[in-house]
């Protein structure tokens, strides 16, 4: 009779990277046709330009690198970081620009620092960084969402969209863009104009923030929702980073409601949501400890207000992930889960354990 | 004792090579200038002098000012310095090292006011701060307090190119890249003749603003090491 010897982990968990990757995947639907609804399918043509360029530039990269294609290829991780990517540009973007920010996210922020599992910095927020720094006009061009009916970007038809993107042609910008709500409110908001009526005043916005933005925060919020069901991500994160961005803004909205915005429009604009359950919890440039990822995930709202609030930046989710993606080897190490039967207490176990170390 | 057993206190009583730091001859020139321009360079192998470097390099022309103020720095400072190296007490070396290199930074920082107003105000505060560049005071206290005048001068010359050749070379990729152009602004530093050395490659390039932007420079800084460590890994195989 022969008795095999197993070693540790004797329990494996189901998931691995491929299935969590695909549940990302599915979990970005109903957000990504929430914003297609609005947006028309200059959304979509961005996802499937985003994913060529990435599954293509990783191929590349992979052959370079000398390391096996299908095992890598088929991850689904260039595809996630592709589709993550596209959600944050503007419709109708030429493809040169989506091409150079895959390029820094792929190549820079993954490959070069080891691929898949070593990238310190969250591959898909470096490429949106990249572009809002360099490109800042053409990353702006938010078009009119369907609410306002005949002056959307919608009605080109495919072949109009696709010469936009690949040719020279330029749609007329000024007819068709319009500021986000976070850029209209920041620049009254500075203009001396108080909240409430820098709200009341411009009809469209109201729409925009109450409508647009809000359906599909919701929409990614659901699909958020389904990752923490499916205990694909933990709650820490999007709860701290939520939570404190929503009572820094409250402070604030309640010392003086003129000149802040509030909290209800900060949690629903531009890529708060988004960022909470898709961004800020990537497993690879995130805090893993249970305590670290509730400081990661405040310190995140913590930077988004501040960022939003006194930077020029028109939405602050990639500077503050990035900012904090920086920081996470700290949080790690200071906020080690104590082994069980060990005396050290919950938050100064990295601490306690160096000093017994030396003691040894 | 024989003759050839080192004596108790290391020291060879025959050995009649002169002293270290004194040889002049073709292969030491040699490996003075390879230092400084390739296997020690102060950019890429030193990393010495990091902030002139990546914060004045947004264009080529630029690159090149502020390196040949620093070669004549260098070069100057290691040569009074290793004229007085026998007479400065160890204790006081490093202030002694600062006035010398202050008294000549400033002395360019004038004749630069004077000779080419529009570059010295582009390149500002970077002129004057030459004095605190590690690479400098680096060289003084590493190579020209132990070493003969005409080795120091070599050395702080070749270093001095070295370390501007990394500047033309990051100012003009990040210039390309950036701005897509080349010798913008060259008129500053060698007068209206230079007008029409401008060049624009692509012309309908809009520029990428990152390389221009300091993030720019660490990455373009980066792959420029990465490039020479390639070069050397190819060269040792």
């Amino acid at each position: 009779m022969k008795f095999k010897t197993k070693t540790s982990p004797f329990l494996n968990s189901s998931q691995n990277i491929n299935s969590v990757m695909l549940q990302v995947l599915l979990a970005l639907i109903p957000g990504t046709l929430t914003l297609m609804y609005f947006f028309g399918t200059g959304i979509l043509l961005n996802v499937i330009i985003s994913i060529v360029f990435a599954v293509s530039l990783e191929t590349l990269a992979l052959i370079i690198r000398k390391r096996p294609l299908l095992p890598f290829l088929s991850d689904l991780s260039a595809i996630v970081t592709a589709w993550l990517f596209a959600l944050t540009l503007p419709p109708l973007m030429p493809w040169w620009i989506i091409f150079v920010g895959i390029f820094f996210a792929i190549i820079i922020a993954k490959h070069l620092y080891g691929g898949l599992g070593y990238n310190p910095f969250n591959p898909a927020m470096v490429g949106f960084a990249v572009l809002i720094v360099s490109f800042p006009f053409e990353m702006s061009q938010w078009v009119h969402p369907r609410t306002f009916g005949d002056l959307g970007a919608y009605d080109f038809s495919l072949m109009e969209k696709l010469s936009f993107i690949f040719g020279n042609q330029k749609p007329a910008w000024d007819a068709i863009t319009m500021a986000t709500p976070l850029d209209e409110v920041k620049t009254g908001l500075r203009a001396g104009t108080d909240f409430s009526s820098v709200m009341k005043e411009s009809s469209y916005l109201q729409t925009l923030s109450q409508n647009t933005w809000l359906w599909s925060s919701l929409a990614f919020m659901l699909g958020g929702i389904w990752l923490l069901y499916k205990k694909v991500i933990q709650w820490q994160i999007p709860v701290a980073l939520l939570g404190t961005l929503f009572l820094l803004s409250a402070v604030f909205y309640l010392f003086s409601a003129d000149s802040f915005a509030s909290p209800l429009f900060h949690i629903t604009s531009g890529a708060t949501i988004l960022g909470a359950f898709f961004i800020a919890t990537d497993p690879v440039s995130a805090s893993t400890t249970p305590v670290g990822k509730l400081i990661y995930g405040a310190s995140i709202g913590f930077f988004i207000y501040i960022i939003r609030v006194w930077g020029n930046y028109p939405d602050a989710i990639a500077f503050a992930v990035l900012i904090m993606n920086m920081a996470v080897p700290m949080i790690d190490y200071y906020t080690q889960p104590r082994v069980f039967g060990h005396k050290p207490s919950f938050f100064s176990s990295g601490a306690t354990q160096r000093k017994q170390d030396k003691k040894l | 004792m024989s003759a050839t057993s080192p004596t108790d206190t290391g020291i060879d009583l025959d050995d009649v090579s002169p002293p270290k730091g004194t040889v002049w001859n073709k292969s030491e020139r040699r490996k003075i200038t390879m230092d400084g321009l390739w296997h020690n360079n102060p950019g890429l192998v030193q990393l010495l002098g990091l902030c002139p470097l990546l914060a004045v390099t947004g264009n080529l022309i630029n690159g090149l000012g502020l390196g040949i103020a620093t070669i004549i720095t260098l070069t100057v400072s290691n040569i009074i310095i290793a004229f007085t190296r026998n007479w400065v007490r160890k204790e006081i070396r490093i202030p002694y090292y600062v006035l010398v290199i202050a008294s000549i930074v400033t002395m360019i920082d004038l004749s630069m006011n004077a000779i080419t107003p529009e570059l010295h105000s582009v390149l500002g505060i970077f002129i004057p701060l030459i004095v605190t560049n590690c690479l400098i005071i680096g060289r003084a206290e590493a190579f020209a307090s132990k070493n003969t005048i005409k080795r120091a001068a070599l050395d702080g010359f070749m270093m001095g190119l070295g370390f501007t050749l990394v500047l033309i070379a990051l100012g003009a990729i990040r210039e390309i890249i950036g701005s897509g152009t080349l010798f913008a602004d060259a008129s500053l530093m060698f007068g209206d003749i230079a007008k029409d050395w401008y060049i624009k490659p692509f012309e309908e390039y809009q520029g990428f603003l990152l390389a221009i932007l300091p993030p720019g420079a660490f990455l373009v800084m980066g792959f420029l090491i990465a490039m020479k460590n390639v070069v050397d890994k190819k060269l040792k195989s």
